[in-house]
């Protein structure tokens, strides 16, 4: 099946199974591969992108699902020498130790960010309970997502 | 190659159909009966399918059918799509103001990934005993409208339920919506749930809706999650409760008769014994929340 879909940004056409997954296309067919295969059941967020603005798990949709719609990948937030504000507090806080959830951390850090620019301690552990760490004990990741509320809010 | 089945990133292949109205989809599930798997949220479905618990020949996505998403409030009811995803009705004004103990329910359902992507629906259809939507609904005595080849239908959703994993949804038949009766005024509810984490099913949950009349029951619905092959609505207690005063006494004693009239096993999540031990607290602590509410606001 064609399918077109806006990724990163930019719009795209694939040809795809329908048996597909939304992740397998994103890191296979359009070599993007921030994000992770983990549990594969949707308990650890690895495999977190953005689909229209919103947080979801790719390992659990079919590629044929996104058809018309826009996913945003961790690669879509800044390059190599151009972070953007949350990558860059992930790295200021030490929020990243072997890395493999981190990619799906920082999608959704964006989500909550947008929906909620100043969260509390609270909500951030409420909104990130999807996704699983299982070096940093969470303290500096907390602290990464306000560290890039602050810095997205800006001086003043 | 090899494939991993208990866990494979590759999905056994099927046929993938995309109907844009509801006759169009039971067509479809008429026509490929077994052979046929209903698509929604997917966050059941597809783990299922990569497991190779169940293999369907035939997808049906009902995402591109308008009419079977969205919260409205109609005349003598509220209406929910059986499309509607958990998060849309977490953000929902009417779920949110006129039927807070739904609101409860679905926002302790998974994670926000979860719930951006999957279904109320999904939710009841899975019939797991666990299903924290299921409990809620049917305390608020909602209703289920089931399309099919021979026409709707409506049914109490407390009868949706036949057992673990299976509902009374016939061939070709689909869940279209929940009518939702407004809740009358003085209607206190309490939702708990018990688990290892908050991510993971219930091990144990009750759903408590209540009428009070200062601290007097006045009506009472009481349905616990994960002690039964269904949502489990106890009768029994509702009718000991009626017209009783929310006592220390009163309280503890439904405790005790909530304890005794469940059936729960010995799972992966807890010991029957464990469930039976917490679903005494469960109770207490919902039954002392509605007692505590009705105080503040007489």
């Amino acid at each position: 099946m064609k399918i077109n879909v806006k990724v990163n940004g930019k719009q795209r056409s694939f040809d795809v199974e329908p048996n597909t997954l939304l992740l397998n296309l994103i890191r296979d067919n359009m070599m993007l591969t921030g994000a992770k295969y983990g549990c594969g059941v949707g308990e650890c967020g690895a495999c977190t992108v953005l689909l229209d603005g919103e947080s979801v798990l790719a390992c659990m949709i079919l590629a044929v699902d996104v058809n018309g719609r826009s996913v945003e990948t961790v690669e879509g937030l800044g390059e190599y020498d151009s972070l953007s504000p949350i990558q860059e507090a992930y790295l200021e806080e030490g929020a990243v130790q072997c890395g493999f959830c981190t990619p799906g951390f920082i999608m959704s850090t964006k989500a909550l960010l947008s929906e909620r620019p100043q969260p509390t301690e609270t909500e951030i552990r409420e909104y990130l309970k999807g996704n699983l760490c299982r070096c940093t004990g969470y303290v500096n990741i907390v602290r990464a997502v306000q560290s890039a509320a602050a810095k997205m809010k800006g001086p003043g | 190659m090899s494939i991993n089945t208990h866990n494979s990133h590759i999905v056994r292949a099927f046929k993938y159909h995309e109907p844009t109205s509801v006759a169009e989809a039971v067509k479809l599930l008429d026509e490929h009966g077994l052979e046929a798997a209903i698509l929604a949220g997917g966050t059941d479905l597809v783990p299922k399918m990569k497991q190779a618990i169940i293999k369907p020949g035939h997808v049906v996505n009902l995402k591109h059918i308008p009419e079977l998403a969205g919260v409205k409030e109609e005349a003598e009811q509220i209406r929910i799509g059986a499309l509607t995803r958990l998060r849309d009705m977490e953000r929902s004004i009417i779920v949110t103001e006129k039927l807070p103990l739904l609101h409860e329910a679905i926002t302790a359902i998974g994670s926000v990934q979860i719930r951006n992507m999957a279904t109320v629906g999904g939710n009841l259809c899975n019939a797991s005993p666990a299903a924290d939507s299921a409990q809620a609904l049917i305390t608020l005595d909602a209703k289920a409208n089931i399309a099919g080849p021979s026409g709707e239908r409506s049914i109490e959703i407390e009868s949706f339920f036949t057992g673990p994993g299976r509902t009374v949804l016939g061939r070709g038949e689909l869940l279209a919506s929940l009518a939702i009766p407004y809740p009358e005024v003085g209607s206190r509810g309490a939702f708990i749930k018990l688990g290892r984490m908050s991510l993971d099913l219930a091990t144990v949950s009750i759903a408590v809706n209540a009428k009070m009349k200062k601290e007097t029951v006045e009506g009472i619905r009481v349905v616990m999650g994960a002690v039964a092959p269904t949502p489990l609505r106890l009768r029994n207690v509702e009718q000991a409760l009626m017209k009783k005063k929310l006592t220390v006494d009163a309280i503890e004693e439904a405790g005790r008769l909530v304890s005794e009239s469940i059936k729960p096993i010995t799972d992966i999540r807890g010991t029957a014994e464990y469930r039976r031990f917490a679903s005494k607290g469960l109770t207490m602590e919902a039954l002392t929340r509605i007692l505590e509410d009705s105080r503040r606001n007489k």
